[in-house]
């Protein structure tokens, strides 16, 4: 029985192989993580001094992302359906990392590649959005007609990153999903510790949302 | 539970969580639907945007159930991220104080209002 705690942690960090009690990919995917972090971070805080800097008046998200269907214009509509997506699709990558620890590889096969489908259709909608806002508002990079020119520099640069991160994380979920099928991993042990790896990765994407989402759409 | 073999839980963990994150994501576009204003509007953000993040890492990221020592390695360094929003936002909040001393008010005249 190893000792938990504080106690813990001394015996964990003074160990003479491996600090963490898990495979290591996982530790470097989390360690990885961390780095991500710090890059978002820099990104938000960016945007942040930007906005507080500027004697502009900030454009409202609210109705800069207004979408109309027919109708009166719904607040942040495409946004909150975008939302829901990466949630969905958080569920649906958790499901599959338990179904990979059940070494049930149909199930986490299909379930990863609904989850790389709701990624993908997350994107979509981001160039969707991009296009939108690019062609019908104007906004560029260095300027927009609705106030302060940070606000086209932050959006694009953050967003974009983030939407980058979405497009690697599909190609990932693929590529891995179809070694589950194959039977990749039942040649090296059949361990699945793999789906749980990208499914971290996954979920920080969807983690790195929700602070988006929160500062830049709804702040 | 958290050992040699992985992060096995019960389902039912996860769809608890998941439908949370559901609600939590519907009370905070809500937030902007209902154009709540000041300190409610901006205290309502942070508490979803808190509450998602956490059940996220915690459940979702099985963090919950790893050792003290993962914990602090990974979420003890973001802190560090406190002080840089610290010495931006003053940093920030001179640089517009400088530049309406220097230039004035903005003159900005909104071009159109967004189209839909």
């Amino acid at each position: 029985m190893e000792p938990i705690g504080t106690e813990g942690v001394v015996h964990d960090f003074s160990r003479d192989k491996q600090a963490f009690g898990m495979p290591w990919g996982k530790a470097m995917m989390w360690i990885f993580l961390l780095s991500d972090t710090f890059i978002f971070s820099c990104f938000l805080v960016g945007y942040m001094s930007v906005r507080l800097a500027t004697t502009d008046p900030w454009p409202i998200p609210s109705e800069v992302f207004a979408l109309s269907f027919g109708g009166e214009p719904i607040p942040l509509i495409l946004i909150a359906i975008m939302t829901f997506i990466l949630i969905t699709s958080s569920g649906t990558m958790a499901m599959a990392v338990n179904m990979g620890y059940r070494k049930d590889r149909k199930k986490t096969f299909w379930l990863m590649v609904a989850t790389a489908a709701l990624g993908a259709s997350f994107v979509g909608m981001q160039a969707f959005e991009w296009t939108k806002l690019i062609v019908e508002e104007g906004v560029r990079p260095w300027g927009n007609p609705m106030g302060a020119a940070q606000f086209g520099s932050s959006f694009f640069m953050i967003t974009g990153f983030h939407g980058m991160h979405v497009s690697a994380g599909v190609i990932y979920l693929l590529v891995i999903a179809n070694r589950v099928r194959n039977g990749f991993y039942e040649k090296r042990g059949g361990k699945y510790e793999i789906v749980e790896i990208t499914g971290l990765y996954w979920h920080f994407v969807d983690l790195v949302w929700v602070f988006i989402f929160a500062f830049f759409y709804l702040w | 539970m958290a050992s040699e073999d992985g992060q096995q839980h019960p389902l039912s963990v996860y769809f608890w969580i998941w439908g949370l994150l559901f609600v939590l994501s519907f009370f905070s576009y809500m937030v902007d639907y209902l154009n709540l204003q000041g300190n409610l509007r901006w205290g309502l953000i942070l508490l979803f945007m808190f509450l998602k993040a956490g059940f996220i890492i915690a459940i979702f990221m099985h963090m919950k159930w790893e050792r003290l020592a993962l914990k602090i390695a990974i979420l003890g360094p973001p802190v560090a991220i406190i002080v840089l929003i610290w010495l931006m936002s003053a940093e920030g909040l001179y640089i517009e104080e400088t530049r309406i001393d220097y230039y004035g008010e903005s003159t900005f005249e909104p071009e159109a209002p967004p189209h839909h």
